[in-house]
């Protein structure tokens, strides 16, 4: 079961870092979810891992996980999903504005690729 | 229990829903109602500043639910101290917005008054987890304000801004998991009871809890590996929203603050001096690496960036030596530093919009219609940013070279300041030369085709006030550093000697026993154990 979660939790990492530093911003986008993803699996483990315990801690004498921990990661996910509701909306507004899904703007376009406060 | 510690979050929420409740109002009930907040705000700080500078250190726990368990807010002096310039950074962005900035989009007082709750609910809360939460309430206002207008490079420097910080967030919640796996508590004075006492086989889960926090903080800081999001960010803004940006850096230099005198000192065994040693020198590099950015700026708001970066450089150099008379010192100059880079961007942009196309952007361009007056005010804020005598940059400098005196590698230090200083003046001399006397005459008179950026350039002598109120206050900073320097002596001698902090949440007795439920107690431990042995085994492998 460790094995297992650490597993999933190394490989929703590795294929978040790989995703966010894609040059476009859909598949930024998708990393960034991945990225939230471990995070918050990771979160719900800081209580350890253990099956057959009651879900609640509703009868006295049988053992049950501890409650914090899902606590935490229902804020965390809740404030990841609206962060990405958030991000698509805005990659949308860049690719129409920007005229291109490249993360930098139109790359070819020297007017939008020098940056630095200009405007 | 007083309410007091609570106000500073409560009524910018309610002001924020209140105006969303006006947004098809005119613009200027949204404005008064803004405004008298803001002022309310300076009031409400101002009795938490009177408080806590007698000594007293003020909690307040949240549907009084016991320490450990529910979410308490701690003003002691250093929250108080934050509170105390977000309202009034806070008071001069939206007095400079409500000339006009603040039509070029909705809601702009609205997600203002948003971002202030959770710049104060940062400052106060006394639990980990809080702190991200309301880390991540401020962030998702700042977005809205950052792109507040539009415009191309706005939307792009946003997208970049908003992706880093969304990736920073999942790295807090993974150094939060390990907090929690590992110490098996989120309140921070509960952490700093827990921290000297870590199970076997946790230490190095506890270092890099440490560590990866501190990463976190440091983006949110803008220190060396990570700062290079803030000069294009804070560039494509709008004018008042990159003043009131000044202070949410200083929110990652709080929670550095914080966590590392507090949560993670570096007296604790497992901890060993790690966070001072790792950030000493990233934070003499930044300096380093800003100045020479400010240097090769190729726009006045850019430049002021990059300072911006330079101060948060020096500041951390003093706060990264963990002394109590560094801390003080550091304390002291982010005072200074940060009222006054917020100044010099509202004189920026009121600069700039005096100089039709050309903007801020370091050519001949013609003469700026008030030059006297905006001649004045900027050599005034670069004197005082620079670090010259009269100014409380000097002081603040003196007192952080002083504090360094005995420390390891203090020739670093002293060199590093100085030449980052003068590299500092000669970008501004420059960039002041460059603006005000390398005129040309206006080549073509039909000025129409303004950029949208630029607000209307209201000529009204009483345009120039909000400048002037922050540029007043770091003076008073100065004049009154007698008074401020006490205060903030104070504030470090808190910090250097949490056991009043957690005394203050957990009760006297110092620990969870006298309050705690048996039931939740065990299971937090068990799943602490639990680690430990799952660790223990996965080691031994």
């Amino acid at each position: 079961m460790e094995l297992l979660l650490t597993l999933t939790v190394g490989v929703l990492v590795a294929g978040g870092v790989f995703l966010v530093l894609r040059p476009r911003t859909f598949s930024t986008i998708l990393g960034l979810s991945l990225l939230s993803y471990a995070a918050n699996v990771f979160l719900f483990s800081s209580s350890y891992v253990r099956t057959g315990l009651a879900p609640l801690a509703s009868i006295k004498d049988s053992p049950f996980p501890d409650p914090l921990p899902q606590a935490l990661v229902l804020t965390a996910i809740v404030i990841s999903f609206g962060m990405t509701g958030f991000v698509v909306v805005l990659s949308l507004r860049a690719y129409n504005d920007l005229g291109s899904d490249h993360v930098d703007g139109d790359v070819h376009d020297p007017a939008s690729a020098d940056g630095g406060g200009t405007s | 229990m007083s309410h007091l510690p609570i106000l500073p979050v409560i009524v910018p929420a309610l002001t924020a829903v209140t105006l969303l409740l006006f947004a098809r109002a005119p613009i200027a009930t949204q404005r008064a109602i803004s405004v008298l907040s803001m002022l309310g705000m300076v009031g409400i700080a101002t009795a938490l500043v009177v408080e806590a500078a007698g000594g007293s250190m003020m909690t307040y726990r949240l549907g009084d639910w016991a320490a450990p368990y529910g979410i308490v807010l701690v003003a002691d002096r250093l929250a108080v101290l934050m509170v105390a310039m977000t309202s009034l950074v806070g008071l001069g962005t939206v007095a400079f917005a409500a000339q006009g900035w603040d039509l070029h989009g909705r809601n702009f007082h609205a997600l203002l008054h948003f971002q202030l709750m959770g710049l104060n609910g940062a400052f106060l809360t006394g639990d980990i987890f809080n702190l991200f939460v309301f880390f991540e309430i401020l962030l998702i206002a700042s977005y809205g304000l950052m792109l507040h207008g539009g415009g191309r490079e706005r939307i792009g420097a946003g997208l970049h801004y908003v992706v880093l910080n969304l990736g920073g967030s999942a790295l807090f919640v993974i150094g939060l998991g390990m907090v929690y796996g590992s110490l098996g508590t989120l309140n921070m004075a509960d952490l700093a009871l827990r921290v000297g006492d870590v199970g076997p086989g946790l230490e190095a889960v506890v270092q890099a809890a440490a560590l990866l926090l501190l990463v976190v903080f440091a983006l949110k800081a803008a220190l060396l590996p990570l700062y290079f999001w803030l000069p294009r960010t804070y560039g494509a803004t709008s004018a008042p929203v990159a003043a009131l940006f000044a202070i949410m850096t200083k929110v990652g230099v709080y929670s550095i603050i914080r966590v590392y005198t507090l949560v993670f000192p570096g007296e604790a065994p497992v901890i060993d001096g790690l966070p001072g040693a790792v950030l000493l020198p990233i934070a003499l590099a930044t300096i380093v690496f800003a100045a020479l950015g400010a240097l090769a700026a190729n726009t006045l708001r850019g430049m002021v960036a990059n300072l911006l970066v330079v101060s948060v450089g020096v500041m951390m150099t003093a706060i990264s030596l963990f002394t109590e008379a560094s801390l003080a010192a550091g304390l002291y100059y982010m005072v200074h530093s940060t009222l006054i880079v917020a100044a010099l961007f509202l004189i920026v942009e009121m600069v700039s919009a005096e100089r039709g196309e050309v903007v801020d952007r370091l050519q001949p361009a013609p003469q700026v219609a008030r030059p006297a007056l905006l001649g004045t005010l900027f050599f005034v804020a670069a004197a005082a940013i620079g670090g010259l005598p009269p100014f409380g940059g000097f002081l603040g400098k003196v007192y952080v070279l002083q504090s360094a005196a005995d420390a390891n590698g203090v020739a670093w230090i002293w060199t590093i300041v100085l030449a980052g200083s003068l590299l500092g003046l000669v970008a501004l001399a420059r960039g002041g030369s460059a603006v005000f006397w390398n005129t040309a005459p206006s080549t073509d008179d039909d000025e129409i085709g303004d950029p949208p950026r630029t607000a209307p350039p209201s000529g009204r002598p009483a345009s120039a006030a909000p400048a002037v109120l922050l540029l007043g206050l770091v003076a008073a900073v100065a004049i009154l550093a007698g008074p401020v320097s006490t205060f903030t002596d104070a504030a470090a001698a808190q910090l250097a000697d949490p056991t009043g902090y957690i005394e203050a949440v957990m009760g006297p007795d110092g620990g969870i026993d006298g309050v705690a439920d048996g039931d939740i107690d065990d299971v937090a431990d068990g799943g602490t154990e639990g680690v430990a042995v799952e660790l223990q085994t996965g080691g031994g492998e």
